[in-house]
């Protein structure tokens, strides 16, 4: 009698879930990055990140037995708030996402968080915003936002101890006018002070202008044995850096993570020799895993493509673990599959992962870029540190 | 000593880069302010327009380089601004065919075709990036610099260095040229008088038999090879990327206005005003004066009037002041 009784639950339990899968067979995520402006030369690596994890668990075609996921595409626009929340709102309204991977830029991203996601009860995990300001340690976010980048505090501290290390006791801040390069160069700032360096002057400059000549002429006036460049490699921090060499007003630059990419090597190639940066990035097995995976159809080592692969797979395991689609329901899963307990997932192994959740068990996510989520839900930071020699990138240590 | 070194430090630091942007503004003014006084509408797709044309002399510059074909210690590019100047102009004139001339058969009011000018400029930037792609290009080759801020200091013994960019001189050369030449066919050709007199009083101008289709077309001629010019340039001295040719139009508009909309000369001072402007109010003259002061009179701050977030603000304060005083430019050009 027991044993018919749990047959027939599970059966009927079987034949409702199969039933609500042949209801909706498909689950949308907006992946919204920007792809026009000043960061439209990387976020097709970053999207096409993404939309790997997607086809990853498509392939195994398990995900809340048998949802097929499906990316939808949106333009940030990176420095238009107002396009940019325009667009995510279609995304909710018009294309019926249940989850966001983006935005890319920490300016857009709050505007979207606040216009949009947070209204919508919608669940937004971040690639590569990295502001301070995006860390709600009050839960203003109602948990909806996660980020699989590291704030930029800690990043500003990672700086300085590079820097220290270095001996340098003296620099000049050149940081791009948004949320992103004033938060970093303000936590840089106080980080540096605290450890006894001097910052003679940090000024703002706008992005994607004609013309530095006025920005490096003040740093160069306040001087500094380092220039840092908190900017973006295709904005204005690659004319600061170009009008600086060619006014010889600083040789060498320590940049952050939005100039560290193959253009600013192609770029500047020896130019910037003895120079050095950090960016969001380790050594864990997962890194190789996924620039395996990722083959020749993109660049898996650009700037945040690895976080945008774990970003959309951390929404899809958090879907598995919650066993709906509903982001109400699933935000709570996020942290839970991102961290320990649980048997460790790395890139290529999301379906292995989607069997131990169905199964009741627990994951630790760890992804391509090893990730742990702390606080209010943001990465805790793993940073490679580089310098150039010879007119190419050198990885020196992770840190 | 002391005092070449303060004069050393503001020609490194500021005029010498605001000579050469203050020529690249001054040439995409001149643009502006020719289609403005001739075809009286403000052109916003000038920036992209610009962006085309130097698109198709980086596509040149290519294959050229990829034939071995140089210009010795000059950028190969300007071996193909021949070439840009004819593929912009032929644009130029297909928009003219098929856009522009349908609103001008309507008598269409300016702000009319200042939106339709948007259109244009909307549907380049999308084939700009359609051809060549959104990143940035480099094209420049040849000699870098005239004189290097470390060849400076070893040459003189000064402790500041001067730089002057190959690029920045030869913007300097070509621009003199460029405004040379426009301004005797300007006022010594019979074309260019006719184009003047179309421009001061467009029903004397037909009255006396001046075909208007043929001024149009040899102010889309004229325009393309000021905004290929302009943004060559423009892209040796910096980079090509046409997200920034766009962003361009801003302190271009800025220049024409400043110095009057409708007169070339004001274009060329409305340039350098804008360009000069920018970079010497926020200029921190902390080195400067550190050089000039005596002993201990040396100041601790940076001595910079405005910091260097407000120089944007700078030029359009001048624009304003300018447009309350004298509501036609520096140079009496027509009321916007």
């Amino acid at each position: 009698m027991k044993k018919l009784l749990m047959a027939t639950a599970a059966t009927a339990l079987m034949a409702g879930s199969a039933f609500a899968a042949s209801h909706s067979k498909e689950v949308k995520i907006g992946v919204i990055l920007g792809f026009t402006g000043p960061l439209e030369s990387i976020t097709p690596d970053m999207a096409a990140g993404a939309e790997l994890a997607m086809t990853e668990v498509n392939e195994a075609g398990t995900l809340l037995d048998g949802m097929m996921v499906t990316p939808v595409r949106a333009d940030s626009t990176c420095i238009d708030a107002a396009a940019a929340s325009a667009a995510a709102e279609r995304l909710i309204t018009s294309d019926g996402v249940k989850g966001i991977m983006g935005a890319d830029c920490s300016g857009v991203t709050g505007a979207i968080l606040s216009n949009v996601a947070v209204p919508n009860g919608m669940v937004m995990i971040s690639p590569s915003a990295t502001s301070p300001a995006l860390s709600h340690q009050n839960n203003e976010d109602n948990g909806l936002f996660f980020r699989t980048a590291p704030s930029d505090a800690r990043q500003g501290v990672v700086m300085t101890e590079i820097l220290m290390e270095e001996g340098v006791k003296e620099v000049a801040v050149s940081y791009v006018n948004n949320d992103y390069g004033k938060g970093l160069a303000d936590s840089f700032q106080a980080a540096f002070e605290a450890a006894g360096g001097t910052v003679t002057l940090s000024a703002a400059h706008e992005d994607q202008k004609a013309d530095y000549s006025a920005e490096v002429g003040a740093l160069a006036s306040a001087g500094g044995e380092r220039l840092v460049v908190a900017g973006y490699v295709d904005g204005g921090g690659s004319g600061i850096v170009r009008a600086a060499l060619d006014t010889g007003a600083f040789d060498t630059f320590q940049f952050v993570d939005g100039m560290v990419s193959d253009t600013l090597t192609a770029k500047f190639k020896g130019e910037i020799d003895g120079s050095m940066g950090q960016v969001p990035g380790t050594d864990s097995p997962g890194a190789a895993n996924f620039e395996k995976m990722a083959g020749d159809a993109f660049n898996p080592t650009g700037p945040f493509a690895k976080e945008s692969y774990d970003a959309a797979a951390l929404i899809m395991l958090a879907m598995q673990a919650a066993g709906s689609t509903d982001p109400q329901v699933y935000k709570d899963k996020v942290m839970d599959v991102a961290n320990a307990p649980g048997e460790q997932i790395f890139p290529g192994e999301l379906a292995k992962a989607i069997e131990i959740l169905a199964g009741g068990g627990d994951i630790d996510y760890v992804g391509a870029t090893a990730v742990e989520l702390i606080g209010p839900g943001e990465s805790a930071g793993n940073y490679r540190q580089i310098t150039y020699k010879d007119g190419e990138e050198v990885t020196v240590k992770f840190r | 000593m002391d005092f070449l070194n303060a004069i050393v430090a503001l020609s490194n630091f500021v005029l010498v880069p605001a000579i050469a942007y203050g020529s690249q503004l001054a040439l995409g003014a001149l643009g502006v302010t020719l289609i403005y006084g001739i075809l009286r509408f403000s052109n916003f797709a000038h920036g992209d327009t610009m962006a085309f044309g130097t698109m198709v002399v980086v596509l040149v510059t290519w294959w050229f380089q990829s034939m071995g074909i140089s210009f010795g210690p000059l950028p190969t590019a300007l071996l193909a601004l021949p070439l840009g100047i004819l593929g912009c102009m032929a644009l130029l004139l297909v928009t003219d065919r098929v856009v522009y001339r349908f609103y001008r058969a309507q008598k269409a009011k300016p702000v009319i075709l200042v939106i339709v000018s948007m259109g244009v400029m909307f549907i380049l930037n999308g084939l700009v990036r359609f051809i060549i792609g959104p990143d940035e290009q480099r094209f420049a080759d040849g000699e870098r610099f005239i004189i290097s801020a470390r060849d400076f200091k070893e040459m003189t013994g000064l402790r500041e260095g001067l730089a002057i960019k190959s690029t920045q001189g030869i913007t300097v050369i070509v621009a003199v040229i460029a405004v040379a030449l426009l301004f005797w066919f300007l006022n010594r050709t019979r074309t260019g008088k006719s184009m003047r007199a179309y421009s001061d009083n467009e029903d004397l101008a037909l009255l006396s038999g001046i075909n208007p289709e043929r001024v149009v077309m040899y102010t889309w001629l004229i325009v393309a090879a000021l905004a290929t010019v302009a943004g060559t340039l423009y892209g040796l001295d910096k980079s090509f990327k046409p997200f920034v040719y766009f962003q361009l139009l801003l302190p271009i508009f800025a220049s024409a206005i400043v110095g009057g909309l409708g007169s070339p000369l004001g274009a060329i001072a409305g340039g350098f005003v804008i360009a000069f402007s920018e970079v010497t109010i926020t200029y921190a003259w902390k080195k400067v004066l550190g050089y000039l002061m005596p002993e201990g009179l040396e100041p601790d701050g940076l001595v910079q009037l405005l910091s260097t977030d407000y120089k944007f603000a700078v030029s359009f304060v001048i624009l304003l002041i300018v447009l309350l005083f004298r509501p036609t430019g520096l140079f009496r050009g027509k009321s916007v």
